[in-house]
């Protein structure tokens, strides 16, 4: 196949990028200078960190030569003869795995010069990261890979034209690339085939929380919420009742317990005011505190906030203090509109996407569970508490 | 250069039409409407990171940063919305959460950004209701402190000292709400102590060693002086309460250097305050050094002086000014020794060949000359010898500048390894002291070179011929013949070539350009020229004798030797400059008078001591080395000392009185000035702006050239000064000799300073 046969293929499959955002990636491919005498990159993204994501780790544990392989077929596609393979850091049993495999497919020559006599080069590493969530942002990651602090850069311009290096750059998903193989072997039609319109094939989803049978599955896109709760994952745990659900990580608007007949397919959750995301599903039951899970919440992208800009680095961190002083009974009335708009002062306004994945989840808890924090007020907290949820602390 | 194209787009209803490329920051502050920011530091690289400048773009749903918002045929934006108002207020209100309100006592009260922005665009009250974070204040070096938890996080600092000062001491430390700048090096600032950092910290995070808690800025009132130290003339605003100056810095951007400023300008001022400062006249009875009154002092000299003449005449008397005093000061001293003293022994410490390059190039030198303007703006920079970074720190600046922002191509020649070579585009290191040799081959293609070094000059050769307008720069290596091979093959390269020679001293060029030396008269006019002596004769009252007098050096040996019988030295250290080798038989001198702020090894020696103001403390002009003439002002009162002019002009009046020469009428430097602009060729340049605060390029140069034109053997050599030294004025900068670096860096590499400073 030629490299324009390939993005043809990939656009045909209406594949969307994995990591969260959902853009085209035949679409991505294709916006790579061809006439170019720089060299290209592509990047595997693997730094997942998104709380309740975790659909990448057995990609890379159980089946690291599919991702190899569609590293290959992007970088054949765009030109690239060489990638990364950029790891999350607290995944470092992954690397040896990951670097096992790549010295297989060096010795089978699937890597290196003149790939199986195609006169293809291809040389293809694999990186850590050192526990940043930010470095999961592609321009973070970029800096990360040179070495350099895990900022984000000004965009535009973006990776395709300048990337790592100033280099034309392809930067996907890991589940993005593992999907590329089976297209270019069965055809975009054909993974088309399995989603729906705009949204082709299908997609890992880690379900977690208060789920009888928490796991990853793998399911077609469009397929709706509540059967995935239901008949998938075993239902609720202990027969407790559903209380709200994060679609896709913990940066997406939650979802109450009577939005969630939905088909899980990028536009349709939208629709409905949320995020496809990551794909990390997680169920909260009927005892969760949401005040305590807006919290955590909090807690975690306070931490993650790099500091760059003024209003994700303060507004997290003063939205955490806000929120432990209000979980601890310390609220006063002015606080619930306050948590409201100090999320709402940060979304669209930060620099990098980090602002708004802390806003969003904040600002739907606010919005949807209202009485909870209002409960609070009162020095009534008659939930349990949220660790079993999102993280420690 | 290629046409820019120009587009045109709408800010608040108005059109706009600017080049393709304007960030609308900048497009909307050129037509008076501010968009606020923190981050956002023009010249500097962008970070879009403080979200102060947000500002509506039609048909975009979020809001834009308009510091990385290029304007765009069409584009609407809007800068005056509810929407955008709110964004300002918002961000204010998240800085202010962490930010203690130590205003009060913060040395940025009243002249701080966070605090005009709050005022501007905050909200009146805080909704922050949680515990602020602390951190304890941390000392960098004893000329730079740090207080985090008023730090803001716009990373200015770290990008004026990566990009602008090519040091890189400074990072970031922790992540999100912990983040905070910290020295690369665990510990220490290792630095250049510019204090960039400093001023370029838009609040009261980054303070300085030497004004930390000492005022309000309010309370001072703010003199703009030339920089007293190297030959660049940077403008540095002295900040002073209570006849003490307290600070120095340029935050206003006025002069050549814009926001430039080094350690010495901006910490190496409180010699006008050191203790051994000498403060009333001394005179030489029994031996010894005795307080004087200044009648008597004055008395003495002008009594001793007569006697000298009468006895010995007026070749017996050698006179060695100042390469710090103003122009003023040096046309009267001028004045003072070939009219009034009749001796053509005048000379000072020249260290760059200012006089070579005025013969050399004639009347052509009107057009020739860099300016430091030009140094940044040239296409290319061919730079030979003198280490820059630390000797002309504007210079190195001004080329620094010019690669990062158009990649100026900087060509160098050294025959001592120098930092600004990290700039080059093509850097040749030649044996020492090789750089005449180099270009020599450069004009004429004579010499020999180690292979590697002649490979490398062709290469650089050839790159040079196809580059166009370049400034070339060089230091004391080349004088007389290697200027003349040098212009010879500047001539040859396309464009406007434009020389700068670089010296070391405040008044370095002045000092030339003002005729401190024994063959020329001010404006280089030549001691053969005999309509030129008749000229300055008449104006002076006095005769001009053609003889070229003797050089300092040569003045040195003959007072040594007992041939000379007096010596008048005015800011000048010739004892330790010419590295006297027995300085104890200047006692046979029947007289030496030197003016001086200190007791240096020639002041220790003399007859009489005059206390000098220095240039912080008196008017007058100062030429930098580029030719580049500024005023400077009386900042403070120097409570006993005297400007040299007043010295000058006392003493001819008291000569006068003796019959000896005709006194000075000039009553002040602007008088003096006044007579200068008519009189020397080259400076007749507008009062108005000088008096505005601009400079304005002098040009001295010789009536025709002369192409043969050579100074005596070793009249020219730099002091090789330092950031931290600069001849007598740097040892007795306390803050700046207390930094690591001062006592780290070796002073100098030449013997003549280095034991100078370990005296």
């Amino acid at each position: 196949m030629t490299p324009e046969q390939i993005i043809d293929e990939m656009k045909k499959s209406n594949l969307r990028g994995r990591g969260g955002a959902g853009f085209p990636t035949g679409m991505k491919w294709s916006f790579v200078p061809k006439d170019t005498s720089k060299p290209k990159y592509i990047l595997a993204n693997g730094d997942e960190s998104e709380p309740g994501t975790s659909k990448d780790r057995p990609l890379m544990e159980m089946d690291p030569h599919q991702l190899i392989e569609g590293i290959l077929i992007a970088g054949r596609a765009i030109g690239a003869e060489q990638g990364y393979i950029y790891i999350r850091g607290e995944y470092h049993y992954i690397i040896d795995i990951v670097e096992r495999a790549i010295g297989e497919a060096y010795a089978r020559g699937y890597l290196g010069k003149d790939i199986l006599g195609t006169g293809f080069n291809f040389d293809l590493s694999a990186h850590t990261g050192a526990g940043s969530y930010e470095c999961g942002e592609e321009s973070a990651l970029m800096e990360s890979l040179e070495g350099k602090r895990g900022y984000p850069r000004i965009k535009p311009p973006f990776p395709a034209t300048v990337g790592l290096y100033g280099c034309p750059t392809v930067i996907n998903n890991v589940e993005t690339l593992s999907t590329a193989p089976a297209i270019i072997r069965q055809g975009g039609d054909w993974y088309a085939a399995l989603g729906t319109p705009k949204n082709g094939g299908t997609r890992l989803y880690s379900i977690s929380g208060h789920i009888n049978k928490p796991g990853i599955y793998e399911l077609p896109m469009g397929f709706n919420l509540k059967r995935m709760i239901e008949d998938v994952a075993g239902g609720m745990k202990d027969g407790k009742k559903l209380k709200a659900v994060i679609p896709g990580g913990s940066s997406c608007p939650l979802l109450s317990a009577d939005e969630i007949d939905v088909a899980m397919d990028y536009d349709s959750v939208a629709k409905i005011g949320s995020m496809l995301g990551s794909g990390g599903l997680i169920i909260i039951n009927e005892e969760t505190c949401m005040v305590d899970l807006a919290r955590r919440i909090m807690h975690f992208y306070a931490h993650e906030s790099c500091g760059w800009c003024i209003p994700c680095r303060e507004g997290t961190a003063w939205l955490r203090k806000l929120l432990d002083r209000f979980h601890d009974g310390g609220g006063r009335a002015e606080d619930i509109p306050l948590i409201d708009e100090l999320s709402k002062n940060m979304l669209g306004r930060t620099f990098c996407p980090l602002g708004d994945a802390a806003a969003l989840p904040t600002i739907s808890i606010v919005k949807k569970w209202r009485h909870e924090f209002e409960d609070h007020l009162r020095g009534k907290c008659s939930f349990k508490p949220a660790e079993m949820i999102v993280g420690a602390s | 250069m290629a046409e820019v194209k120009q587009i045109t787009f709408t800010i608040n209803d108005e059109k706009l039409t600017t080049p393709a490329g304007t960030l609308v920051i900048e497009a909307a502050k050129g037509k008076g409407i501010e968009v606020p920011s923190f981050c956002y530091y023009p010249g500097l690289s962008l970070q879009a990171a403080c979200r102060m400048c947000l500002v509506e773009v039609e048909k975009t749903p979020k809001l834009q940063t308009a510091c990385t918002l290029v304007a765009v045929e069409g584009m609407v934006v809007k800068t005056d919305t509810p929407q955008v108002h709110k964004a300002r207020k918002d961000m204010i209100e998240f800085l202010l959460s962490n930010h203690p309100l130590d205003c009060p006592v913060c040395d940025k009260g009243g002249e701080c950004e966070l605090q005009d922005m709050t005022f501007r665009y905050g909200l009146d009250h805080s909704r922050f209701n949680e515990e602020k974070l602390h951190y304890p204040e941390e000392k960098w070096s004893p000329l730079v402190y740090y207080d985090a938890p008023r730090c803001i996080l716009c990373f200015r600092c770290v990008r004026v000292c990566d990009e602008g000062m090519d040091v890189k001491a400074l990072g970031i430390g922790s992540r999100g709400v912990n983040s905070v700048i910290l020295p690369n090096k665990p510990g220490e600032l290792a630095c250049e102590e510019c204090g960039m950092c400093i001023d370029i910290c838009p609040v009261g995070a980054l303070t300085s060693g030497t004004y930390r808690y000492q005022t309000r800025p309010w309370e001072m009132k703010y003199v703009p002086d030339p920089c007293t130290h190297c030959s660049n003339g940077c403008k540095t605003t002295l900040g002073v309460r209570n006849n003490e100056i307290l600070r120095a810095n340029n935050r206003d951007h006025s002069g050549v250097n814009g926001e430039f400023l080094c350690a010495k300008g901006r910490f190496g001022f409180d010699f006008t305050h050191n203790p051994e400062r000498v403060r009333q006249p001394l005179i030489r009875r029994d031996g010894r050094l005795e307080p004087a009154s200044w009648e008597d002092a004055l008395e003495e000299i002008a009594r001793r002086l007569k006697q000298v003449h009468e006895k010995h005449g007026g070749n017996s008397i050698g006179v060695i000014g100042s390469n710090h005093t103003t122009n003023e000061e040096n046309y009267l001293l001028n004045r003072f020794a070939r009219a009034t003293l009749g001796t053509n022994n005048i000379d000072h410490h020249r260290t760059a060949d200012y006089a070579g390059l005025a013969a050399i190039l004639g009347p052509k030198a009107k057009d020739a000359q860099a300016t430091m303007a030009d140094v940044y703006k040239a296409n290319a920079v061919l730079l030979i010898g003198n280490d820059v970074t630390n000797q002309n720190p504007l210079v190195a600046w001004q080329i620094r500048t010019g690669v990062r922002h158009h990649q100026t191509r900087l060509y160098a020649i050294n025959g001592q390894p120098s930092k600004i070579h990290r700039q080059a585009a093509h850097g040749v290191e030649t044996a020492k002291g090789g750089e005449a040799a180099a270009v020599r081959w450069l004009a004429t293609g004579e010499g020999q070179f180690e292979q590697s070094v002649s490979e490398s000059l062709g290469q650089m050769k050839s790159a040079l011929e196809k580059e166009s307008d370049v400034a070339i720069l060089f230091g004391a290596d080349i004088q007389g013949g290697a200027i003349r091979d040098l212009v010879a093959f500047g001539s040859r390269l396309g464009g406007q070539t434009r020389y700068m020679a670089l010296g070391d001293y405040s008044n370095s060029r002045g000092a030339a350009d003002m005729g401190i030396l024994p063959d020329r008269l001010p404006g280089y006019a030549s001691l053969a020229d005999k309509t030129e002596r008749e000229r300055f004769g008449k104006l002076w009252g006095g005769e001009i004798a053609a003889t070229p007098g003797l050089t300092a050096r040569g003045m040195m040996e003959a007072a040594v030797a007992e041939k000379l019988k007096a010596m008048y030295v005015v800011g000048a250290n010739p004892v330790k400059t010419f590295e006297v080798a027995q300085p104890d038989r200047l006692a046979g001198l029947e007289l030496l008078v030197v003016h001086d702020m200190f007791l240096t090894e020639t002041a220790q020696r003399a007859d009489v001591v005059l206390p000098a103001a220095s240039s912080y403390e008196k008017d007058g002009t100062l030429t930098n080395t580029a030719g580049e003439l500024q005023m400077t002002h009386r900042s403070i009162d120097p409570q006993g000392p005297r400007s040299d002019f007043d010295l000058l002009r006392i003493l001819s009046h008291q000569l006068g009185m003796l019959g000896l020469g005709t006194p000075i009428r000039l009553r002040t430097p602007e008088a003096a000035f006044d007579e200068i602009r008519q009189n020397v060729s080259g400076y007749d340049v507008s009062v108005a702006s000088l008096l505005a605060g601009g400079a304005q390029l002098t040009s001295a140069a010789c009536k025709s050239p002369e192409p043969n034109y050579q100074a005596a053997a070793g009249a020219v050599f730099s002091s090789h000064d330092n950031l931290f030294s600069s001849g007598t004025l740097g040892r007795y900068c306390s803050r700046l000799a207390s930094t690591k670096e001062a006592k780290d860096t070796p002073w100098s590499s030449s013997p003549s300073t280095q034991s100078w400073w370990y005296r």
